[in-house]
């Protein structure tokens, strides 16, 4: 084929990362990009604990600490969280399963900045007339136009933004997964970080839609004079409430489920062992899946649905502590025996189980309806959720931080700091988050700006705000450490922790084609079936040959720079600008449909490492 | 096949005859899934609202049968000829794919002549956007699945003027292919929209 070019683009710097389609540096991007959102969302959860440090203060005021509480939230959970979460699955993923690439690497870009652009957007809004008030739940009656102001607008298009992109992210692993894997690399001798994120990935697929609905909806009625939430007109409220929990469920576990694949990978590694009952996880993680599809409504047992159905909404959430408690018994068996180190990735799991254990025992006492009514908008339930995300979430995603870096970026991180790093983020967590239990029991609304002194609140939030600076400190320490690591010198070896799967039987960092010779997978764990039968590397699965890679493309930032442009279009009442940005997108779409992307070869004697003879 | 001479080198189903293909063919199915849940939830929301119309016209007063009736016969056999399309990718026949998409295409214009008719006389009848929240619930479900139709006219226009070009390869089969599914997909939508709008519109009284 003379379509072919048979060298790669000569593409540098800045302009490499805004047109790559390299599932790896896509990673980087979605790295650096939630990492900043994320350092955006503790600022705001630093102010918010001052402004609650004592009584009756007046650090921020009414108004700033409602946007600050509503950024805080939608940041961390959409702009944070989420593309860390990608950026493991985009780093990791593909080199679990032995394939040279992702899917649709174009997508891949696209989802990307999509929700790059999006979280841009809806962070904007502090400086063009304020940010959101509503809560990160954005419930109407409130969310609409008569009680808040333009920052629901930037809510509403910037979420829809960014979701687009987590969506096409969502399908891409899916087929990724599906379509991509090595020969031998059978669905049940998948690493369990993989088999998460394609149970998250599913769970995106179903669950985004309803969220898109939900702002297009919202978007009609603060734009367009629609009237779905105007009680006025005939509009239903709880029509929101639906579509934001049965989109806002799911994604709870859209976020756990790839936190128990890192801690199962780690657990497994740093105890020497093969992950006790795999098929037993497999089966939980698809369960927790289905199931958090269907307990949306516990999130609305205070609405007034009715006995029957918070019955029902209530039994459901607490049969999902089941197959959570398969996972937790798994781990410790995984360690029972097992001959264990604890590096800081390790730290971070082993911390990881007693934390999640107690967000997930409060998850219960929640799911009693009865209870509910007295937990109910109270520091109780912001108490358990953080229990769940931070305890969970945050710290499965520092165990695969310190776990994977050297895969990533091909530097070790440093384990002097990274030790303080989990000390002092481990302390300060428990610091601020479980004094909010006793908080809650004892009254304290969620949502207010202040309390009254003497009323048994005052030593329970100075304890929290405390907390809250041990984990900013553990937060700049995990910075410090990543410059330390990037002007440190020395390389990372190809498999620095003796790994057991895939990803550590190439050099850290991969090069672009990952690996020289797809490899043939011969039993779970695919590395250490290799190294027990005493064998250098992975067998290979076909001969050395030219490999096929997809040409970069600057497209995919462009149309979501003119999604960009027409939200703000929309936001302003300027359907010129909307006009323009959407024209500008479809003609994007228009260019890349047309033409077609013949991609070029990496010539057999061009790569860095010569393969074995298949 | 000797007759088909540039196509003799094409194999069966090329639409997943590359992993790419076949990439594109899964994805598209996945998607189809995510909008699955996207009409659901309007479907939903439109259950939940059709009877609160506001003191405005409810959709008895409004729904004109005969013209609905004319505009579903459109789609469905628009839909018919979607799928003469895709038997005629299997057979490897660009000329017939182009005849039947032209077919399909016209069918689609047709059918969206009368939806755009429908609207407006809709609104001269009082049915703002605004009247309630009937009326915001309906022109958002129909009004999603006629940009959905929109959207797939321009796309098979693009890629049939892309193909006179480029001929059936293995790059431009799965093209024809995923644009066949989506329009079919969209036909089956609207016999949803068909039942749940317009047929329930009709018979079902006001409630309360």
């Amino acid at each position: 084929m003379s379509a072919h070019a048979s060298h790669a683009p000569n593409r540098s710097g800045l302009w490499d990362y805004l047109t790559t389609v390299d599932h790896k540096k896509i990673a980087i991007l979605y790295l650096i990009a939630g990492g900043i959102f994320f350092l955006a969302g503790g600022l705001e959860a630093l102010l918010i604990r001052l402004q609650l440090m004592y009584p009756e203060i007046e650090l921020v005021g009414a108004k700033t600490f409602n946007e600050l509480i509503t950024m805080h939230g939608t940041t961390m959970i959409f702009l944070a969280v989420m593309p860390v979460i990608f950026a493991l699955m985009n780093a990791i993923v593909p080199l679990q399963i032995g394939a040279r690439d992702v899917a649709f690497p174009f997508v891949n870009a696209l989802g990307f900045w999509l929700f790059f652009f999006g979280g841009v957007l809806l962070n904007t809004s502090w400086f063009l007339g304020g940010a959101p008030d509503a809560g990160w739940t954005s419930y109407t009656t409130l969310a609409l136009n008569q009680y808040s102001g333009i920052g629901v607008d930037f809510y509403v298009l910037g979420l829809q933004i960014a979701g687009l992109g987590t969506l096409i992210g969502g399908i891409n692993f899916l087929v990724t997964i599906i379509n991509m894997r090595a020969p031998g690399m059978t669905f049940m001798r998948m690493p369990m970080f993989t088999w998460s994120s394609f149970i998250t990935s599913g769970l995106i697929l179903f669950a985004f839609p309803a969220i898109t609905v939900g702002l297009v909806l919202l978007m009609f009625d603060r734009l367009f004079g629609g009237n779905f939430f105007n009680p006025d007109a005939g509009g239903n409220v709880v029509i929101w409430e639906h579509l934001f929990w049965i989109f806002g469920h799911p994604e709870v576990y859209i976020l756990i489920l790839p936190a128990f694949g890192i801690i199962s990978e780690v657990v497994s590694t740093f105890s020497r062992k093969r992950l006790f009952g795999y098929s037993s996880m497999v089966f939980a993680t698809a369960l927790i899946g289905f199931l958090g599809f269907m307990v949306w409504a516990h999130h609305m047992f205070t609405t007034g649905l009715g006995a029957i159905a918070n019955t029902l909404f209530g039994l459901a959430t607490m049969l999902i502590a089941v197959p959570t408690g398969i996972k937790i018994f798994n781990w410790l068996l995984t360690m029972w025996g097992g001959q264990i180190r604890f590096p800081t990735a390790n730290l971070f799991a082993v911390g990881f189980i007693p934390t999640f254990t107690i967000g997930g025992m409060t998850g219960v006492m929640l799911a009693v309806p009865p209870a509910d009514y007295q937990y109910h908008d109270s520091y109780f339930v912001v108490a358990h959720f953080h229990y769940v995300i931070v305890g969970g979430l945050v710290f499965g995603l520092f165990a695969g931080l310190y776990y994977w870096w050297p895969k990533m970026f091909g530097k070790m991180l440093n384990e002097t700091i990274g030790k303080w790093n989990f000390w002092t983020f481990f302390i300060g967590f428990h610091l601020t988050f479980f004094p909010q239990h006793f908080l809650g029991l004892m009254g304290m609304p969620r949502r207010v700006f202040t309390y009254l002194k003497d009323q048994n609140l005052d030593m329970g939030n100075f304890i929290s705000t405390i907390g809250a600076f041990g984990m900013t400190i553990g937060t700049i320490l995990f910075l410090i450490n990543v410059v330390v690591a990037a002007k440190s010198s020395k390389r990372a070896p190809a498999d620095p922790w003796d790994g057991r799967s895939l990803e550590w039987a190439i050099p850290s960092p991969p090069p672009e084609y990952n690996f020289v010779q797809t490899p043939l997978v011969r039993g779970l764990d695919a590395l250490w079936v290799e190294k027990m039968a005493g064998n250098k590397g992975m067998t290979p699965a076909e001969p050395i040959g030219d490999i096929h890679m997809p040409s970069p493309s600057f497209l995919p930032f462009l149309m979501s720079l003119g999604l960009f442009v027409a939200g703000y279009g929309f936001i302003y009442h300027n359907y010129v600008v909307v006009v323009i940005g959407l024209l500008f997108t479809l003609g994007c779409m228009f260019t890349r449909s047309v033409k077609d992307d013949p991609g070029y070869h990496i010539h057999e004697d061009e790569l860095e490492e010569k393969g074995v003879k298949a | 096949m000797a007759n088909h001479h540039a196509h003799a080198v094409l194999p069966d189903e090329p639409e997943k005859a590359t992993l790419e293909g076949k990439n594109k063919v899964l994805g598209f199915w996945l998607f189809l899934g995510g909008e699955t849940v996207l009409f659901g939830s309007l479907f939903a929301t439109f259950i939940a609202l059709r009877d609160q119309a506001n003191g405005g016209p409810t959709s008895q007063a409004l729904f004109d049968m005969n013209l609905v009736a004319v505009a579903t016969l459109l789609l469905l056999t628009s839909s018919m000829t979607s799928v003469m399309a895709t038997l005629a990718l299997h057979k490897k026949d660009l000329k017939k794919i182009q005849l039947w998409l032209t077919i399909t295409v016209l069918l689609g214009l047709g059918f969206l002549a009368l939806e755009i008719y429908e609207f407006v006389h809709y609104v001269n009848e009082g049915l703002k956007m605004s009247t309630s929240a009937f009326a915001s619930a309906f022109y958002t479900l129909v009004g999603f699945h006629g940009a959905h139709v929109a959207f797939g006219i321009s796309w098979i226009i693009l890629l049939q003027v892309s193909a006179t070009k480029k001929g059936l390869t293995v790059v431009t089969a799965p093209k024809f292919y995923l644009a066949c599914l989506y329009w079919h997909f969209i036909d089956v939508v609207w016999v949803f929209i068909f039942t749940v709008v317009y047929l329930m519109g009709m018979i079902g009284g006001k409630v309360g």
